[in-house]
């Protein structure tokens, strides 16, 4: 049967405490090990047995941490799809979950078709034969629902975007293949209007992909976390947001978790603010911090905001507490400019938090506060934040695809003056294939025509 | 009066070009083979122009070789000009392409016919099939011979009820004015087989001394002795120059005045006709922008008058042809010999053959060549070959030869076939080909003379020159791998340096050094660190160095492509039993009837839901 490894997130977008990334497949045991660091040294998933769980991190490109995991890990045939599976369980909230499918995929998976896990299940022997029609009708449900989602999705006035992306690829893919097919009547590849393509290309691609993240975080919103020592104003600052904000949702006093958590949107992206406030204060803040707690709160964090007291100056709290933070996607403010005498200089911002914009504020007075909110929203939506009209749902799997897209055209690009045509031609058709997946054409047959339509070619 | 003619393990009907492949491959396979033919003059036959190759087409030259086939050999034998086109485009899509000699093709393939042992060929028009059951039986010529067979290859070109347009001229024959077949496309019709209408077209040819070659631009061939076969010997042929020269204003003006005499625009013309060779008013039409075309100008052979004009095939009336053609720079006085004409006729929609050639509807039924939908000489060889060499199989009860889209263009070609729509003559392209930086025309006899070998058709002589060639390569690769050089070596550093190319940081190997552009496989034979000369071998050691990469990642993708092929559907799956299948996918699985789970996904329609379905209704077929 079809062995090849799939990957997909398993639980539910949005809330939840954790999400669960679940792969299947003959390698994925092998595949997960390399992104995987294990909480003890010398741990190795390639020896586990099945039915086992490890504590460890998913670790980036760069072999950074992105997020702390449990996985675990099923051994062929003892699995729900009876092959290999792994199931990565991360930190919920759409980001980390995302961030650690990525992680994988870049492995060598692809992102599991609908109900793919259910049909390798039957495949396998692991449902009886009476249950052939149930399985059909999950995946006809399954796929038809996606087929129907994607298709709206992309319909509207974005359809035209893409169409005209895909219009522009079929022409560069044509250009080549003619040049190629029909070297007396087309000539040499026009390499200035190709390479004009492929950067405008790679461009709509990039923002299309912008747009998609956007619209994500839009709709499944953000964690964010305030910290700081005690009395530095959190709480002032998180009234002051939520104050602005009027349709507070929630309000959960901590009891089980020991943190306040608020529902609240800032320039309309939905944000589940975390304030450590809630967090218990001992005498020793350094150490609380330290916190298993704490750090796990922050570490689930998209974005981080930190406050300095402008009355007391940076102390040696600020700075432990800096020393946690100082990765991750972060704000500091200076709050309590409303006092007289402050006792931090713009110099010693620069010497202790260098690279770190730093935004005045007072949280009582509810000055700085706009520029806070400005300041959230470029940091989560990047540095794409533009008047942008383009409103567009990526799935996941089309994020997939464009990636890939932008990654043969990546290639196209690099190697366009130093590789003969017919390999530049592969990740040219590269990029139109990974397109042709999202709007589920047959564009090598369109190819060919497009040839004959913009070429006069033939004997 | 039919009488008992004889018996014979195969028959081939027809005798052009996917004929030849056919019947030389089933008698060079031990089956007692009978070729008939409408003409003996007219066996090999090039009724269009004088070329074979390019890209795509040189590679399917070179599998045809590779397999055992005869057209490269034939090829070499009687080329007057050949030349390397698409050099700097990649070793994928680098193709070679000849001008042949006409006659010398046709006599050349002849003579091989005549003296091949297992094979007879008869003058005879074939008009009916008979079958026993669901198998053929015999086939009946018009003058009442019945020849009793096991297997029939039916490779009847345009042959098939061709009908010819010149204007408002209209005649049935088939191409150059031969007869047409009339009745085997009821014979066919009769067994269940459709037949759909295309068209196809040729330009007129003209007298080489009317023209004026001052005014045309001159296409040298190569001087270097190429080859499509590794048996043929390696000569420096003369070469007799193709000419180029173009279209004028006052042409296309000619063409837009006599639209209305145009049987492509009055509606005369039915059948569909291919888009990569359209007629010359077709794209004075569509591409009415451009001010002119170019027509290039290539002799028929080296000791005839006739030259071919590429570029200008029509069907507008005689009259206005010649007016046509005096409006076009070189050939204001010209001469005609022959005039360009239009052929419709029937051919075989190839979605009712399996992937052995073999029609779905009658046992032993194979049909080859332009029947199939397809253009192009070497198209139809290719398919000659595999039919014949299949009908030789089904024969001797052995496993068919199916090639797989991952190991060469036939494969491609073969599978486009019978899992497209086809809906305008076929022709092949390397576009068409997913992987084709490993389908190169210079490893076609890696590829497959070992299946040659196995089924037989690969001669003693030709398998010693293969398997020599292939321990070259071998021993020169492991060779190149293992002598390796630090920033120490002086003569390689020179070396380096000298070709401003960068000094070595570490160790590397020869091989890893060839990989650079600046460096050619040649140096190394200069330097004498190498000990090979055989151009063939040199060049397979420097494509394979500096393309692994791309060759690597290309290979990476088919063994994915190749799980879904290796995943079987059976001949007798009843799509109407399947539950869960959406109804557009149900119809075309019915009608293309796909082998396997690979082929089943290139089908138009149908979607990975579908697939799904199917695979898991198999499972549980499988488990009952």
């Amino acid at each position: 049967m079809f062995y090849d490894d799939i990957a997909a997130i398993a639980t539910p977008p949005g809330e939840g405490g954790i999400a669960i990334i679940r792969l299947s497949g003959g390698q994925v045991i092998e595949k997960a090990s390399k992104v995987f660091r294990p909480y003890h040294d010398g741990v190795d998933i390639r020896n586990k047995a099945g039915y086992s769980l490890t504590l460890g991190w998913i670790k980036d490109e760069t072999g950074e941490d992105l997020d702390e995991v449990l996985l675990a890990l099923m051994r062929a045939p003892h699995s729900y799809t009876g092959e290999d599976t792994v199931e990565i369980h991360c930190h919920g909230g759409i980001l980390p979950a995302r961030r650690c499918l990525e992680v994988v995929l870049h492995q060598g998976m692809r992102i599991a078709e609908p109900g793919e896990f259910t049909r390798r299940a039957f495949l396998h022997g692991r449902l009886d034969a009476s249950q052939a029609e149930a399985v059909i009708d999950v995946i006809r449900a399954k796929s038809d629902k996606a087929m129907k989602l994607a298709v709206k999705q992309l319909s509207g006035h974005n359809s035209e975007y893409i169409n005209t992306l895909e219009d522009r690829l079929l022409e560069l893919n044509a250009m080549v293949e003619a040049s190629l097919d029909f070297p007396d009547e087309v000539g040499e590849l026009e390499y200035a209007k190709a390479e004009d393509i492929m950067l405008g290309s790679l461009a709509a691609i990039e923002r299309l992909i912008q747009a998609g993240e956007r619209a994500a975080i839009y709709r499944e919103g953000i964690a964010a976390v305030i910290c700081g020592k005690p009395n530095v104003g959190k709480s002032s600052l998180l009234n002051v947001l939520l104050k602005k904000e009027r349709a507070i949702v929630t309000s959960i006093p901590g009891t089980t978790r020991d943190i306040i958590e608020e529902q609240l949107s800032i320039k309309g992206i939905p944000i589940r603010l975390v304030d450590t406030a809630g967090i218990r204060v001992t005498e020793d803040i350094v150490e609380k911090i330290g916190v298993e707690r704490s750090q796990k709160v922050i570490r689930e964090a998209d974005l981080v905001i930190f406050l300095l007291d402008l009355g007391t100056g940076i102390t040696a709290e600020d700075l432990a507490i800096y020393k946690e933070i100082k990765n991750r996607n972060l704000i500091i403010l200076a709050n309590k400019e409303d006092l007289e005498e402050k006792h931090i200089t713009e110099d010693e911002l620069e010497h202790y938090f260098s690279g770190v914009r730093v935004i005045w504020a007072s949280a009582r007075e509810d000055k700085g506060i706009k520029e806070l909110e400005d300041r959230v929203e470029e940091m989560i939506l990047g540095g794409a934040l533009q008047a942008d009209d383009l409103e567009i749902m990526v799935n996941l799997r089309q994020r997939e695809a464009l990636t890939r897209a932008r990654k043969h055209l990546e290639d196209a690009l690099q190697v366009m003056q130093t590789v003969p045509l017919d390999c530049l031609g592969v990740d040219i058709w590269g990029a139109l294939e990974a397109l042709g997946e999202i709007t589920g054409k047959n564009l090598k047959e369109e190819v060919i025509d497009r040839m004959f339509t913009d070429f006069c070619i033939g004997k | 009066m039919i009488y008992n003619a004889g018996s014979y393990d195969v028959v081939v009907v027809g005798g052009g070009h996917a004929g030849c492949e056919a019947a030389l491959a089933a008698a060079r396979m031990g089956c007692k083979t009978l070729m008939a033919t409408l003409s003996m003059e007219n066996v090999a036959l090039m009724p269009c122009n004088p070329s074979v190759g390019g890209p795509a087409k040189a590679q399917v030259v070179r599998e045809i070789d590779g397999l055992g086939g005869e057209m490269a050999v034939n090829v070499d034998k009687t080329a007057i000009q050949m030349r390397l086109i698409n050099t700097g485009k990649g070793p994928a899509v680098q193709a070679l392409r000849a001008q042949a000699d006409k006659h010398e093709y046709h006599d050349e393939m002849l003579k091989t016919l005549l003296n091949q042992p297992n094979l007879h060929i008869i003058m005879a028009e074939i008009e009916e099939i008979e079958t026993s059951g669901p198998r053929v039986s015999a086939v009946i010529t018009k003058t009442g011979a019945r020849f009793s067979c096991r297997a029939v290859v039916i490779t009847s070109g345009t042959y098939l009820k061709g009908r010819i347009i010149i204007g408002e001229v209209m005649y049935d024959g088939g191409p150059g004015n031969q007869f047409p077949a009339v009745k085997l496309s009821a014979s066919l019709k009769s067994l269940g087989l459709e037949l759909g209408r295309f068209k196809t077209g040729t330009p007129p040819r003209v007298y080489k001394r009317s023209l004026d070659f001052t005014k045309m631009i001159e296409q040298p061939g190569d001087d270097r002795p190429l080859r499509f076969s590794y048996m043929s010997p390696r000569l420096r042929r003369p070469q007799f120059s193709c000419w180029l020269t173009h279209s004028t204003a006052a042409t296309h003006q000619i063409v837009m005045d006599n639209l209305d005499r145009a049987p492509m625009f009055t509606g005369a013309i039915k059948g569909r006709g291919p888009r990569y060779c359209p007629s010359f008013e077709d794209k004075v039409v569509r591409f009415a922008h451009k001010e002119s075309h170019q027509l290039f100008i290539e002799p028929e052979g080296r000791n005839t008058e006739e030259m071919y004009i590429q570029g200008l095939n029509t069907s507008l009336p005689e009259d206005v042809q010649i007016k046509v053609l005096r409006s076009i720079p070189g050939l204001e006085n010209v001469a005609l010999i022959r005039t360009g004409y239009a052929i419709e006729y029937d051919y075989l929609p190839p979605a009712q053959l399996r992937s052995t050639l073999e029609t779905r509807m009658v046992e032993g039924l194979f049909t080859a060549g332009q029947i199939n939908g397809t253009s192009g000489y070497e198209e139809a060889a290719a398919q000659g070959l595999i039919a014949g060499i299949n009908a030789a199989l089904k024969v001797k009860a052995e496993e068919p030869l199916v090639l797989k889209r991952s190991e060469a263009y036939i494969g491609v070609l073969i599978d486009d076939l019978i899992t497209g729509d086809i809906d305008e003559p076929y022709r092949l392209l390397t576009s068409r080909a997913e992987y084709r930086l490993l389908l190169r025309q210079d490893n076609a006899d890696l590829r497959l003379t070992e299946k040659g070998r196995r089924i037989g058709l690969v001669s003693d002589e030709r398998w010693r020159v293969y398997s020599a060639k292939k321990d070259r390569l071998e021993e020169q690769k492991e060779a190149l791998k293992g002598r390796t050089y630090t920033p120490a070596d002086q003569e390689i550093s020179s070396f380096l340096a000298s070709r401003n190319s960068a000094a070595l940081k570490d160790r590397f190997s020869l091989w890893e050094i060839l990989r650079r552009p600046e460096i050619s496989i040649q140096d190394f034979v200069d330097l004498g660190l190498l000990t090979e000369y055989d151009e063939d071998v040199l060049e397979q050691l420097e494509i394979q160095s500096k393309y692994e990469g791309y060759i690597r990642k290309q290979e990476e993708q088919v063994q994915r492509f190749e799980k879904m092929e290796g995943k079987l559907i059976p001949g007798d799956i009843d799509y109407d039993e399947i539950f869960g299948l959406s109804n557009e996918a149900r119809q075309k699985l019915k009608q293309i009837r796909p082998e396997s789970i690979g082929q089943a996904l290139r089908v138009s329609g149908i979607n990975p839901a579908d697939i799904n379905v199917l695979l898991i209704f198999l499972e549980k077929k499988r488990r009952k």
